[in-house]
């Protein structure tokens, strides 16, 4: 399969505290990579430094070929080709759903107003929620603003999803619908990476699980063989912390 | 109760006129302060530290000097410092302009800083440029916010206006003062009616800023 991202040598750094190592990465057309690590192993700055929201000190991140970080060409619309979703809601709260979900393929993308309407009105419908399309984000639960949110990263046709700890932040009963709908994208062949805490379910969806720890990828292997048989010590240790010992 | 002073002569026609005066004062000041404000508050939310120092001690100084000690400086300190002379009207804009600014400046920043970061951080992972980041996304969300908080200072520069008499301009209340110095032997009562008729004035000028900004915020509401 075509190789559609790639990373090479990044580093990220805040003036004398270094966040991200020497991140070598190479992404393939509808891959999933799911990356898991201890909080404030970075991984949402990677995720961050793929779509531009963080520059970078070394190395380069390419998106078909291009360039994209450090950026050359300014003029460049790779940020419509890579859709992201952030843990916390974010959505716009003086626009209805609908709006929402439209207002950037017709400002950005400037796309004719019946056909993006009618593309909003279908995804909005593939996650449930077409009968929400005039509330407003207030109205909605967490878990259907993350739906929301999602519909509004896909409607721009990304070529590449990020996924941002999405259910970080939500109630436990509505973590679910919000995972359903990115098995679903998962069964479409999107390509996507997918930073979350949900073991279970970076098991059941990952191609490729990246294990980042201190600023650097630790492992990068296939979910089967991270989840039962583990590399690296570190890796193990970070796995312990998901399991319990009966007490009695 | 003294309202049949208002039908003698022209003094109704003299209180408006009064009012008139008030009122253009107060809206070449508010005018200004909105937009000097608006400026001087989107500085202010950059967070840079000199500009932050000196927004901060302009602020303050505002905040402490009464409206009117600072209108005695503009309109008395002013001219005997330099030797030029500035009318009373241009002082008092000055001043309320002076002061209307730093606090429009206030409400400004502060609506800025109160939306999220991540509404600029995902408006720029979905492809908005800065320009219309701030369009679509980010005034819109200030507007809403800034609405109630710099009608209420509409209405605060429209009522001290009252105190530019104190400088000699001939406003309402001045106006309202004279009539009933004219006619306190033949009507002793009123300035009962006279005030009463200024009360209604200010009220009638302020009402329907008030009735326009409830009736921004009900459309608003979601």
């Amino acid at each position: 399969m075509e190789e559609i991202l790639k990373i090479e040598h990044l580093k990220k750094s805040f003036d004398d505290l270094t966040i991200l190592e020497d991140i070598n990465l190479s992404v393939k057309k509808g891959e999933v990579l799911v990356v898991v690590g201890p909080s404030g192993c970075g991984k949402s700055t990677l995720l961050r430094c793929i779509n531009g929201l963080e520059d970078i000190q070394e190395g380069k991140v390419i998106l078909e070929g291009n360039i994209i970080n450090p950026l050359v060409d300014r003029k460049s619309k790779y940020r419509e080709k890579i859709g992201m979703v952030f843990q916390s809601y974010d959505l716009f709260p003086h626009k209805s759903i609908l709006e929402n979900v439209m207002l950037a393929p017709l400002k950005v993308q400037k796309r004719k107003k019946d056909e993006v309407k009618k593309e909003a009105e279908q995804l909005l419908d593939r996650v449930g929620l077409l009968s929400k399309v005039s509330n407003y984000p207030r109205q909605l639960s967490g878990g259907q603003k993350q739906r929301v949110a999602i519909v509004r990263a896909l409607i721009m046709h990304p070529e590449i999803l990020l996924f941002d700890e999405v259910t970080a932040a939500l109630d436990p009963e509505m973590v679910r619908e919000v995972l359903d709908v990115i098995l679903n994208l998962a069964k479409q062949q999107r390509t996507m990476l997918i930073v979350t805490h949900e073991m279970a379910f970076a098991k059941a969806i990952a191609d490729r699980v990246i294990f980042l720890d201190g600023g650097s990828i630790v492992e990068d292997s296939d979910p089967t063989s991270f989840f039962t048989a583990p590399k690296t010590d570190r890796a193990r240790k970070f796995l312990n912390t998901f399991e319990f010992e009966k007490v009695h | 109760m003294g309202f049949d002073v208002l039908l003698k002569g022209k003094n109704m026609l003299r209180l408006l006129e009064g009012l008139g005066v008030a009122m253009k004062i107060s809206l070449v000041s508010v005018v200004i302060s909105i937009f000097l404000g608006i400026i001087v508050g989107m500085l202010m939310s950059q967070k840079k530290p000199l500009i932050n120092v000196v927004t901060r001690i302009y602020l303050e100084i505002v905040r402490i000097m009464p409206q009117l000690v600072l209108l005695f400086i503009v309109f008395f300190g002013f001219t005997k410092l330099t030797g030029k002379n500035i009318s009373a009207e241009l002082s008092s804009i000055i001043v309320f302009s002076f002061w209307g600014t730093a606090e429009m400046a206030d409400l400004v920043r502060g609506s800025l800083l109160s939306i999220p970061m991540i509404q600029y951080e995902s408006s720029k992972a979905l492809g908005f440029s800065r320009l219309q980041t701030y369009i679509y996304i980010i005034i819109p969300q200030v507007a809403r916010r800034l609405l109630p908080l710099s009608i209420n200072l509409i209405t605060r520069m429209i009522k001290t206006t009252s105190l530019i008499m104190m400088i000699g301009i001939v406003e309402v209340l001045k106006t309202g003062q004279q009539i009933i110095e004219a006619n306190r032997k033949t009507s002793p009562g009123a300035a009962f009616g006279i005030f009463a008729t200024i009360f209604l004035l200010y009220f009638l000028a302020c009402w329907p800023i008030s009735c326009l900004s409830k009736y921004l915020e009900k459309r608003w509401e979601n």
